[in-house]
């Protein structure tokens, strides 16, 4: 694993991953890992926040482990679960036998299913764990994180603790639909990521947009930011400056003209009332 | 020195309503270990991946971390005690300065300030920043105040928008279009906001070189947005309150949403139970439960949109408005001393602060001399719209309840208590104010199904969240005849 002597280079080899970082996703990248702690992301929707947990598994040439959490998500689902089928069989096929052996044999590690919050740690080489959309699970599941967030390990009654072989780098994404619990964000750098500069956007698009000019790139990064400073429902992300990019290309588009934006707003803007609005507002 | 230094900040940051545990601190003061300390991004990046962990406190952080880390630019020229000598100069200076020959100078500092906003030098504009506020903040030493009015001089001396329209005409704009038109004016807006900026920090360096950081914080210091008084925001909270308080709601509308499907109904399934316990022998030992079924209920909202109570009553309706998803409807009426229903004026993408203009002078809400008169207005909602009143119905009256010394009609409240599912008043007048003077709050509060102070968006999201999910079963409404003075104070 490559360790990192300076933001600077993580900046760099974000960069060659096709991830644009400015410099302070750069700077608490590399204090996360120095400090080994997990960094919780917050932000809009589509700014790249699943994106940056991607890169990074691409530049340390880890495996990524990704947790989707959802409501309902428990135990069985995000730490391991016994495979009771597994184990009955052994049951039944060992009629007869010690009792306290079997026993013994059947709460080994053969018979446990990992899920993803055992499976980043127990693995040989690390991992990138991605805990995506944290805010989704309820705040009483969010306690099972906390024992594998700031220990690495998991305890399974059965069998004892298991700690972490190797520390993985771990990424928490919240799209803030609810608080987070105070023990949770303790234990977390902090990362808010917001849409970013023209700039920045201009290199997101010529980075990911395959066949985009320069001044393609550029035309589309100013109007989406005309674009955010209207009131809208829904402003348009990173994400979908990228689509707008690549229809926009699709379609032949070298220089964007008013009659382009009208035909191709929907892929820019998600709701009617806003497209209404920003054709207004832009007098096309 | 640098503890001490950070020591302090944090306590700031908690005097500002930021909490910052002490396990934070520690992890702060790890990770400047491998902070580069002579980069000021990264330093800021640092303290606050590490110290803030809520979105909504990142300006309240910006702000103090400004004025505690304020940079030191090397000067570009002469360093020599010029910095003691600034302090006390614009002050003899400013007087003579703006009578005598200071256009001279003034035309000269515009044209270089256009030049480099034009060409976006940002040093070259930090250098006539300063030179700006030498010339024109007229800063006075000593004085405790937190520099609004200095960068307002400034800017005013400098004619910030008159800028904006000459570089809008440098900018060639021949054979452009409405778009591009568009695009480049957003531009310059954005370099003029910059502007702006860059004249507020240089102002708050000044200040804090003159009277410390501790000083200057605490004067600076804002309440968090949702602890704003929303009778006295100032147009520029207005302006934020604006932009949070639609994701506010929706945050909200997703809890109680989740919440009422976690929520057992509590009732027995006994058919489904019968069937499962064949499986167990006859046992019942899964018992079923129907899915719940949650009443939503109705609103009826009353607002007093006189003067004083205008703003509060515009927050209300739009916070409502925002979380109508959670009710089965919502219909309002505005009053000041005549009651009008206002529900076709306003829907989920309604531009408030545009239709509460329209209402208040197309709605029939004044009566005789536009004072607030509650008796008369909620006799005529009882006339007017009293039969339409549900047990679903839920009633929200809104307004501090002062009655200009007029018949109160008290009567009026409890007859809606009886009708209706509950009835509410919330009064934006702390507490310690209701019944003086004119109020003729408890007149009125003592039969609703509760009275609530609600000052800002804080108390009103505690409320609607009350609401919106009422506890299961009936909510006990107090025996008509017996009003039962202490019961309404008990909250």
């Amino acid at each position: 694993m490559i360790s990192f002597a300076e933001p600077g280079e993580v900046k760099t080899a974000l960069e060659e991953a096709k991830y644009l970082a400015d410099d302070r996703i750069a700077q608490v990248v590399f204090l996360a890992e120095r400090l080994g702690k997990p960094v919780l992301i917050e932000g809009p929707a589509g700014v790249g926040k699943t994106e940056l947990a991607k890169a990074l598994a691409v530049v340390h040439q880890r495996r990524l482990i990704r947790l989707q959490c959802y409501e309902g998500l428990d135990e069985s689902k995000a730490l391991y679960e016994w495979n009771y089928k597994k184990q009955l069989l052994r049951i039944q096929a060992d009629q007869g036998s010690d009792w306290s052996q079997l026993e013994e044999d059947i709460f080994s590690e053969d018979y446990l299913l990992t899920r993803p919050l055992l499976e980043a740690i127990a693995t040989e080489e690390p991992v990138v764990l991605l805990i995506d959309e944290i805010d989704r699970v309820e705040v009483e599941t969010e306690a099972l994180l906390l024992e594998v967030l700031s220990e690495f390990q998991v305890s399974i009654p059965e069998l004892g603790t298991v700690q972490a072989t190797s520390q993985p780098l771990v990424l928490l994404t919240s799209n803030n639909t609810r608080e987070l619990s105070e023990a949770l964000k303790r234990r977390c750098l902090f990362l808010h990521i917001g849409y970013p500069t023209v700039d920045r956007e201009k290199q997101i698009l010529l980075a990911r947009v395959e066949g985009v000019t320069e001044h393609l790139a550029e035309q589309v990064a100013r109007i989406v930011r005309s674009v955010r400073s209207f009131d809208l429902k829904k402003a348009p992300s990173v994400s979908e400056s990228i689509d707008w990019a690549r229809t926009l290309i699709t379609l032949g588009v070298a220089e964007v003209e008013a009659a382009d934006v009208t035909d191709t707003l929907h892929v820019l803007l998600k709701y009617q009332t806003d497209i209404e609005r920003v054709a207004k507002e832009l007098e096309i | 020195m640098l503890l001490d230094v950070l020591t302090g900040f944090i306590e700031e940051l908690r005097s500002a309503g930021v909490p910052v545990s002490m396990v934070e601190a520690i992890d702060a003061t790890e990770a400047l270990r491998y902070t580069d300390l002579g980069d000021r991004a990264a330093f800021r990046s640092t303290l606050e991946a590490t110290l803030v962990k809520n979105v909504r406190h990142l300006e309240a952080f910006g702000t103090a971390f400004d004025v505690y880390f304020a940079h030191h630019r090397p000067e570009p020229n002469a360093t020599d005690g010029n910095g003691s000598s600034r302090k006390t100069e614009p002050v003899s200076g400013e007087g003579g300065r703006s009578g005598t020959g200071g256009e001279g100078d003034l035309d000269e500092l515009l044209e270089a300030l256009f030049q480099a906003l034009l060409s976006e030098d940002l040093a070259g504009m930090r250098a006539l920043v300063r030179q700006a506020v030498d010339d024109y903040a007229g800063i006075e030493p000593g004085r405790p105040v937190g520099g609004t009015y200095y960068l307002y001089r400034t800017l005013r001396r400098l004619g910030v928008d008159g800028l904006l329209e000459r570089l809008l005409e440098a900018e060639d704009g021949q054979g452009r279009s409405a778009l591009e038109d568009r695009l480049v004016r957003d531009e310059f807006e954005e370099r003029i906001e910059q502007l702006r900026e860059e004249i507020r920090d240089e102002i708050r360096r000044r200040l804090v070189a003159d009277r410390g950081r501790e000083a200057v914080a605490k004067t600076l210091r804002k309440p968090l947005l949702e602890d704003v008084d929303l009778m006295h925001a100032a147009r520029a909270d207005l302006a934020q309150l604006e932009q949070v308080i639609n994701p506010l709601a929706r945050k909200l509308a997703a809890r109680l949403a989740h919440k009422r499907r976690l929520r057992r109904s509590g009732r027995l399934d006994f058919r489904r139970t019968m069937r499962r316990s064949l499986s167990t022998g006859g046992v019942p030992i899964d018992p079923q439960f129907r899915a719940p079924h949650p009443i939503k209920p109705e609103i009826f909202l009353l607002c007093d949109i006189s003067g004083s109570m205008a703003t509060f009553a515009r927050f209300t309706l739009q916070f409502m408005y925002a979380m109508s998803s959670q009710f089965s409807k919502v219909r309002s009426f505005a009053f000041i001393d005549a009651l009008d229903e206002i529900t076709p004026y306003l829907g989920v993408g309604t531009d408030f602060p545009h239709a509460l203009d329209r209402i208040s002078t197309e709605a029939e809400v004044v009566w005789i001399d536009g004072h607030s008169d509650y008796g008369r207005s909620l006799d005529q909602f009882w006339t007017r719209f009293g039969g339409q009143l549900t047990r679903r119905s839920t009633v929200i009256i809104t307004g501090d309840a002062r009655n200009n010394y007029r018949d109160v009609n008290s009567t009026i409240v409890p007859q809606l208590v009886e009708v209706s599912r509950a009835v509410y008043w919330l009064n934006p007048e702390p507490e310690a104010y209701w019944d003086t003077g004119d109020s003729v709050m408890s007149a009125y509060g003592r039969h609703c199904t509760g009275a609530y102070e609600v000052r800002n968006l804080r108390q009103l999201e505690a409320f609607v969240e009350q609401i919106a999910l009422p506890p299961i079963g009936r909510v006990a409404r107090p025996v008509p005849h017996e009003p039962g003075p202490g019961r309404f104070w008990k909250r």
